[in-house]
């Protein structure tokens, strides 16, 4: 914890605050484009969810609930912080920490608006949380194994990827993935789409400029979760930052496929298959990396 | 253009149709039409919307619904009324208890005619709906920086 760290998470965040919207926003534009596709139709333009952002902020600022919006910036900060810290080669752990108080305050704005499908909606995310976060603490175990550190930036030292010891923890990060994206079947806190049995979950009445600032953090999100997926493919040689691009364009076409092709389950199931996912693919890995 | 009308997203409220405009309001949505093609994405959540779309005739049962709905959207908004029963009652206006169109309640932007409406009118409606939006964010715009 010295000098150096603070720095560069500072400028790392910065720089992620100024970026990562940009490439998330495409990403979500070329989503969107995808889906279209995939149901048979064209789809909107490419710049759609910018525009969308746009107009958000634009519209009548009304809050239903006075302090809905500082969770909201706290939530947006927080999943800034976490990408500044992740790709300025920071501690990996903090990171998750970091993003998972984003969620935090993002669960407890959905709370304070005080309606029954937000509140409904904050429930769900929680389990989210819950299902996902054993199997992403398991993952960070095993980088540590593998890199022997928990700094990000450690994979440039090291003459093999990530991937090569740690391919079982890197497919649980897959199942979750589902879940962090906010995709179909595990979208069950706020679907992307309308006529969900809960509105719109926890966005429901959030609106306006306050609604822009989530879609913005979701698009940081996305960002952030596209890099976890890209550090396990880097090592010392350069052109293994091309691989991780790749894998990462794959990776999210594979999502936007699943999607399209899974119906919305239960949270039961969610949690279950969340978990035992987690113990088979991060437990044996963490086991065969700690025994081996 | 500003960005209001680049991104309409609407909401669609059967106040007492027939469901003959409805599936045509949903119609719209699918591949055949894709409106989505427009930014128009179908939120079904008022404080999402900047278009209400209203099919059927109003009543003494549905007015307080139409006019909870019409409050929570925020400005600038727009209200599309869609097919002949919104307009002004259509074949339902003599029944003892109906009010007439969807302007009984709430004011009404544009008039989509139709028994029932055809897609093509709903979208040449929703498009000439953005011209108002439009106006109206400007409207807007203006009593924000007078009010600031
Ligand atoms: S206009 Fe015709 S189709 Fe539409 S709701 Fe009225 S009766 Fe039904």
């Amino acid at each position: 914890m010295d000098m150096n760290f603070f720095l560069s998470t500072i400028i790392g965040t910065l720089c992620f605050a100024v970026l990562a919207p940009i490439v998330g926003c495409l990403l979500s534009g070329a989503d969107r484009i995808i889906s279209a596709r995939m149901q048979g139709r064209v789809g909107p333009k490419l710049l759609q969810p910018y525009w969308d952002v746009r107009k958000l902020l634009g519209k009548d600022k009304i809050a239903v609930s006075g302090s809905e919006d500082t969770y909201i910036n706290l939530a947006l900060f927080f999943s800034l912080l976490a990408g500044g810290i992740f790709f300025s080669g920071g501690n990996f752990l903090l990171v998750v920490f970091v993003i998972t108080l984003s969620s935090l305050f993002f669960i407890v704005a959905a709370y304070s608006t005080r309606s029954p499908y937000a509140e409904v909606g904050a429930a769900r995310e929680t389990l989210q949380v819950m299902s996902y976060e054993p199997m992403i603490l398991l993952m960070t175990v095993a980088f540590y194994q593998v890199v022997g550190t928990f700094d990000v930036g450690g994979v440039m030292l090291m003459n093999h990827p990530v991937i090569c010891t740690a391919w079982a923890a890197f497919l649980g990060l897959l199942f979750v993935l589902t879940i962090k994206l906010r995709k179909s079947p595990f979208d069950i806190s706020s679907s992307h789409h309308a006529h969900q049995e809960i509105v719109k979950g926890t966005t429901t009445e959030m609106s306006g400029p306050t609604l822009a600032k989530v879609e913005i953090m979701h698009w940081v999100e996305n960002v952030l979760f596209m890099g976890w997926v890209g550090v396990f493919f880097v090592y010392a040689n350069p052109i293994s930052i091309a691989v991780a691009l790749i894998a990462v364009v794959l990776i999210y076409f594979f999502e936007i496929w699943i999607d399209n092709n899974f119906a919305r389950v239960k949270w039961q199931a969610m949690l279950k298959w969340a978990w035992i996912a987690a113990l088979i693919a991060g437990g044996l890995n963490v086991a065969f990396l700690a025994f081996m | 253009m500003g960005f209001a009308s680049k991104s309409p997203w609407v909401i669609h409220y059967d106040a007492s149709s027939c469901n003959g405009c409805d599936i045509e309001v949903l119609a719209a949505l699918c591949p055949g039409y894709d409106v989505e093609r427009f930014g128009i994405i179908n939120t079904g959540n008022p404080k999402h919307a900047d278009i209400f779309l209203v099919t059927g005739s109003v009543n003494e049962q549905n007015k307080p619904v139409l006019q909870e709905i019409y409050s929570q959207m925020l400005e600038p908004k727009v209200v599309v009324a869609c097919g002949c029963c919104a307009c002004t009652g259509g074949v339902f206006h003599d029944c003892y208890n109906v009010l007439g169109g969807v302007d009984k309640a709430i004011p009404v932007d544009v008039y989509a005619p139709g028994c029932a409406v055809r897609p093509e009118a709903i979208i040449d409606a929703v498009v000439e709906g953005l011209g108002v939006l439009e106006q109206k964010s400007e409207a807007l715009k203006e009593q924000q920086k007078r009010g600031a």
